[in-house]
C-alpha cells in the first residue's frame, strides 16, 4: 500500500506489505454514489475508500442506511437507475471498472466479480426454475455445455447445503424457504469462481449450524482459491470469525478501520464504540440494551463537521465546524475522529469499573 | 412508551396465564406437481412443512420460535396468521376456535412482520399512504388523526417523517423492515408473530426494536411470538423458547432451562454452532454433522437419527413423541433419551 493516508485509503494487506508481486486485488478510491429523489440528491456514498488483498476478507459493518449495499452495488456496476457514481475509481485487478460500458461489465460480473445480494426475492428471477438460474453463468461463461453446466449447477447445491439438489432444481424460488433462497444466491454466487465476492448479508436469514457451514465453506474458498471477499453484516461476531479487516461506515463515509479484533474490541470512533456496546451479547443478558441515542443523518443535507456530532458525548466544537478525514494510527488502524483519545479513556474507565 | 427503567423480566406469576392463540396438530402442506420420475422414485408428492404441530403462546409473553433454515417457522407463522390454509389441526385464539375465513377483527388482532420485507411491501404505495389506508380500514384512529398517528410509529422504529412519501424500493434493506415493523403495530394488534424481524439491522438500531418490542409487552400486554435465527436476541427478549426441525418442535422451555440444560441433540448442536466474539477462524468441527433431509423424505423413526450422535437402532423404529420432562413441567423435548443419563452428552 503506498502513503495513502491523505486520500483517506484503507490497506488490508495484514502487515500493511502486500505480498511481492501482487497489488490489491480490488480498490476502491474516493467513491461518490448520489441518488436523485423528489426528496432531493442522496449522497448515499460519499466518498468512501479501500483496498482488499487477494485471499482477504473485508468485512463493513455501519448504520442501516449508512450507504454501505450502494458501495457493493457500485463496484458491480448494478445501481438503481435513479443512482449513479458521480466520481471515484473501482479498480479490479489494475483496471477501472466505472467507465466501462455495461457490455464490457457483463464480461466481468460472474466470472471475475460477483454478488450475494441482501435481499435474495429482489435478485432472484421469480419464474426461472432455481437450477436453471444457477447453470446459467456456467453456460454463458466457462464455455461449458448445458449437461454440464446443470452437473455443476448440482454440485454447488450441495455444497451451500440444499437437501435433495436433484429435486429443489426444478424448483421455482417462492417453493423455498427464506434460507435456502439465500443459499441459492451463494450458489450463483459462486458458480463462475470468480476472484472476488461482494457479500451483503449473506448468512442473516440462515440458521447457525448451516450459517457456519456457508462461512466455513468461504473461508476455505478464500484460503484454497484466493477469492477475496467484501463482507457487509450487522453480525459482529460473523465478522470477527470471517474477516481479517473490517472497516465502519457512517452516513456514507468510512469512520474507522483495522485489523477486526482491535476495532471490535479497541475502537477508536465513537461510533463504533456505541454500536460495539449495544449488540446483545449471548453470555451477558442485560435488562435494556443501549442503543446510541439519536437519530441517523440526513443523506441529503448531512451535518456541518463531523456526520456523528449531533449523536456523540465526546464531540467538541471543533467537530462542529471540521469534517474529519480517515487518518492512519498506528497498527494498520484509521479513524477520522478528531478525539479518538476519548474512546481509549472511555474504554479504560470501563475495565476499571469492572 | 418510552425506554424508560423497565424492571427486570417479571418473575414467572404462580398460575400459568392461559394460552392467547394455541395450534393442535397443526399441518400445513403444499402440493408439488407429479413428475413420472418422482412417482417413480416413490417419493411423496405432497410437501409437509409443518407436520402436526401443538403450540401454545401465552397471554402476556415472549415466545420464540427458532430452528434449522426450512424447518416450517415461517410457514407455521403464516398459518396461525390464517395466511395459508390447514391440512389438519385447528387454531384458538382467546379461547374460540378460528374458521378458515377469519373476522376482520381477529385479523387486526393477530399480525406478522414478515421475514423478507422486498416481497411483503406494496411496491406502488408509498409508506405514508400505505399507513393511511390501514388505520382508515380498520379504523385505528379518527381520520383526522391519522397523520400524526403514522408519524408516531414510523418515530418508534427510528424513521423520520422524510419516510412518509417515499416507495419501499427507496429504502435500504433495514429501513424496509423497520417500514414492515411499523405496519404491523399500526393495528395494534394483541399478538404479534414477528418473523426475523431485526435481521437486518444494524445492532444499535436492533437494540431500539428490542426495547421497543419490551415496552411494548410491558405497557399494552402485547403477546409476541419471534421468529429468529440470532439466540443473543432471542435470550435477551423471550421468556419461553420452542425449536424447530424438519416440521416438528422438538423441544421447549423457559430460556435459561433451554440454554442452560438442552435435552434434544439438535438443541445441543444449535447451541454449539453460535458465533461468539471471541473466536475465529473455522477450527473444529461443524456443530452438527451431515446435511438436513428433504422434508419429501423424512426419515422413519426420529427425523433427526439421520444426523444425530447419540442415534441408535430404536430411533430407526419409533418416532418419539414430544414428552414432559417428569421434573420440571414446562419443559418437553421429541427424544428417546431426553431427561435420562443416556441421553446426556458425553463427558470430555
Ligand atoms: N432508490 C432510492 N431513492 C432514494 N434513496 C435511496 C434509494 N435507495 C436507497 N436510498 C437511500 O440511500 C441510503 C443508502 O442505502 P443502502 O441501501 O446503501 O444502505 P445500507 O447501508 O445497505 O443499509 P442497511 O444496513 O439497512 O441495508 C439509505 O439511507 C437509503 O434511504
Ligand atoms: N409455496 C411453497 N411451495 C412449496 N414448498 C414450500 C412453499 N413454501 C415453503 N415451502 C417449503 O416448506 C418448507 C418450510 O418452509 P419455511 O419457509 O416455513 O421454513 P423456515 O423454517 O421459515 O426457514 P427459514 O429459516 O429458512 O426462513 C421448506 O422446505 C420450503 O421449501
Ligand atoms: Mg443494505
Ligand atoms: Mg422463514
Amino acid at each position: 500500500m503506498t502513503g495513502a493516508a491523505g486520500t483517506g485509503a484503507v490497506g488490508t494487506a495484514s502487515a500493511g506489505i502486500p505480498p511481492a508481486g501482487t497489488g490489491p486485488m480490488l480498490e476502491v478510491r474516493d467513491l461518490h454514489v448520489q441518488i436523485a429523489s423528489r426528496r432531493g440528491l442522496v449522497r448515499a456514498v460519499d466518498g468512501v475508500s479501500f483496498e482488499v488483498v487477494k485471499g482477504d476478507a473485508l468485512g463493513i459493518v455501519g448504520e442501516s442506511g449508512s450507504g454501505k449495499s450502494m458501495t457493493l452495488r457500485a463496484i458491480l456496476g448494478v445501481l438503481p437507475p435513479e443512482a449513479r457514481i458521480t466520481s471515484g475509481q473501482v479498480i479490479l485487478d489494475g483496471q477501472d471498472l466505472v467507465p466501462l460500458r455495461q457490455s464490457d461489465l457483463n464480461r466481468i460480473r460472474g466470472p471475475r466479480i460477483s454478488m450475494i445480494f441482501q435481499e435474495p426475492m429482489s435478485a432472484l428471477n421469480p419464474v426461472m426454475r432455481v437450477g436453471s438460474q444457477i447453470a446459467e453463468g456456467p453456460l454463458i461463461h466457462l464455455g461449458i455445455g448445458r449437461a454440464k453446466a446443470a452437473e455443476r449447477a448440482l454440485e454447488l447445491m450441495r455444497r451451500v447445503g440444499i437437501p435433495d439438489p436433484e429435486r429443489r432444481y426444478r424448483a421455482y424460488p417462492h417453493e423455498f424457504s427464506g434460507g435456502m433462497r439465500q443459499r441459492v444466491m451463494i450458489a450463483i454466487a459462486l458458480a463462475c469462481e470468480p476472484e472476488i465476492i461482494l457479500c451483503d448479508e449473506p448468512t442473516t436469514a440462515l440458521d447457525v449450524t448451516i450459517q457456519d457451514q456457508i462461512l466455513r465453506l468461504l473461508a476455505t474458498l478464500c484460503r484454497e482459491t484466493g477469492v477475496s471477499l467484501v463482507f457487509v453484516t450487522h453480525d459482529l461476531p460473523v465478522v470477527a470469525q470471517v474477516c481479517q479487516q473490517v472497516a465502519v461506515m457512517y452516513g456514507g463515509r468510512l469512520v474507522e478501520s483495522g485489523p477486526v479484533r482491535e476495532v471490535l474490541h479497541d475502537p477508536r470512533h465513537p461510533y463504533t464504540l456505541g454500536l460495539v456496546r449495544s449488540a446483545p451479547d449471548f453470555d451477558n443478558v442485560r435488562e435494556s440494551l443501549v442503543p446510541i441515542p439519536g437519530s441517523p443523518p440526513s443523506l441529503i443535507s448531512p451535518p456541518e463537521g463531523c456526520r456523528f456530532h449531533p449523536r456523540c458525548k465526546f464531540a467538541e466544537e471543533d467537530c462542529l465546524v471540521t469534517e474529519p478525514p480517515l487518518r492512519l494510527l498506528p497498527g494498520g488502524r484509521a479513524t477520522a475522529c478528531l478525539h479518538h483519545e476519548r474512546c481509549i479513556e472511555a474504554i479504560e474507565a470501563e475495565r476499571a469499573a469492572q | 412508551m418510552t425506554a424508560a427503567a423497565l424492571p427486570a423480566p417479571a418473575a414467572p406469576p404462580a398460575r400459568e396465564p392461559e394460552p392467547l392463540l394455541s395450534a393442535t396438530d397443526l399441518t400445513v402442506t403444499f402440493g408439488l406437481g407429479s413428475s413420472i420420475a418422482a412417482r417413480l422414485r416413490h417419493e411423496a408428492r405432497v410437501l409437509r412443512a409443518v407436520d402436526g404441530v401443538d403450540l401454545e403462546i401465552r397471554r402476556g409473553e415472549a415466545l420464540a420460535l427458532v430452528g434449522e433454515s426450512g424447518s416450517g417457522k415461517s410457514t407455521l407463522a403464516r398459518a396461525l396468521t390464517g395466511l395459508v390454509p390447514l391440512a389438519k389441526g385447528e387454531i384458538r385464539f382467546d379461547g374460540r376456535v378460528l374458521p378458515a375465513r377469519r373476522k376482520h377483527s381477529d385479523q387486526r388482532r393477530i399480525q406478522m412482520v414478515f421475514q423478507d420485507p422486498y416481497s411483503s411491501l406494496n411496491p406502488r404505495l408509498t409508506v405514508g399512504s400505505m399507513l393511511a389506508e390501514l388505520l382508515r380500514v380498520h379504523h385505528v384512529v379518527p381520520r383526522s388523526e391519522v397523520g400524526s398517528f403514522s408519524r408516531e410509529l414510523l418515530g418508534l422504529v427510528g424513521l423520520g417523517e422524510d419516510a412518509l412519501p417515499a416507495y419501499p424500493r427507496q429504502f435500504s434493506g433495514g429501513q424496509r423492515q423497520r417500514v414492515a415493523i411499523a405496519r404491523a403495530l399500526a393495528l395494534r394488534p394483541d399478538i404479534l408473530l414477528a418473523d426475523e424481524p431485526v435481521s437486518a439491522l444494524d445492532v444499535s438500531v436492533q437494540a431500539t426494536i428490542l426495547n421497543l418490542l419490551r415496552d411494548l409487552r410491558a405497557e399494552l400486554g402485547l403477546t409476541l411470538m419471534l421468529i429468529s435465527h440470532n439466540l443473543a436476541v432471542v435470550r435477551h427478549l423471550c421468556d419461553r423458547v420452542a425449536v424447530m426441525y424438519l416440521g416438528r418442535i422438538i423441544e421447549v422451555a423457559p430460556t435459561e432451562t433451554l440454554f442452560s440444560n438442552p435435552q434434544h441433540p439438535y438443541t445441543r448442536g444449535l447451541l454449539a454452532a453460535i458465533p461468539k466474539l471471541s473466536t475465529a477462524g473455522d477450527e473444529g468441527a461443524p456443530a452438527i454433522a451431515g446435511d438436513p433431509p428433504s422434508p419429501l423424505r423424512i426419515p422413519a423413526g426420529c427425523r433427526f437419527r439421520t444426523r444425530c450422535p447419540i442415534a441408535e437402532a430404536r430411533c430407526e423404529q419409533e418416532d418419539p413423541a414430544l414428552r414432559i420432562s417428569a421434573d420440571d413441567s414446562s419443559h418437553s423435548a421429541a427424544c428417546h433419551f431426553a431427561f435420562s443419563a443416556a441421553g446426556a452428552p458425553a463427558a470430555g
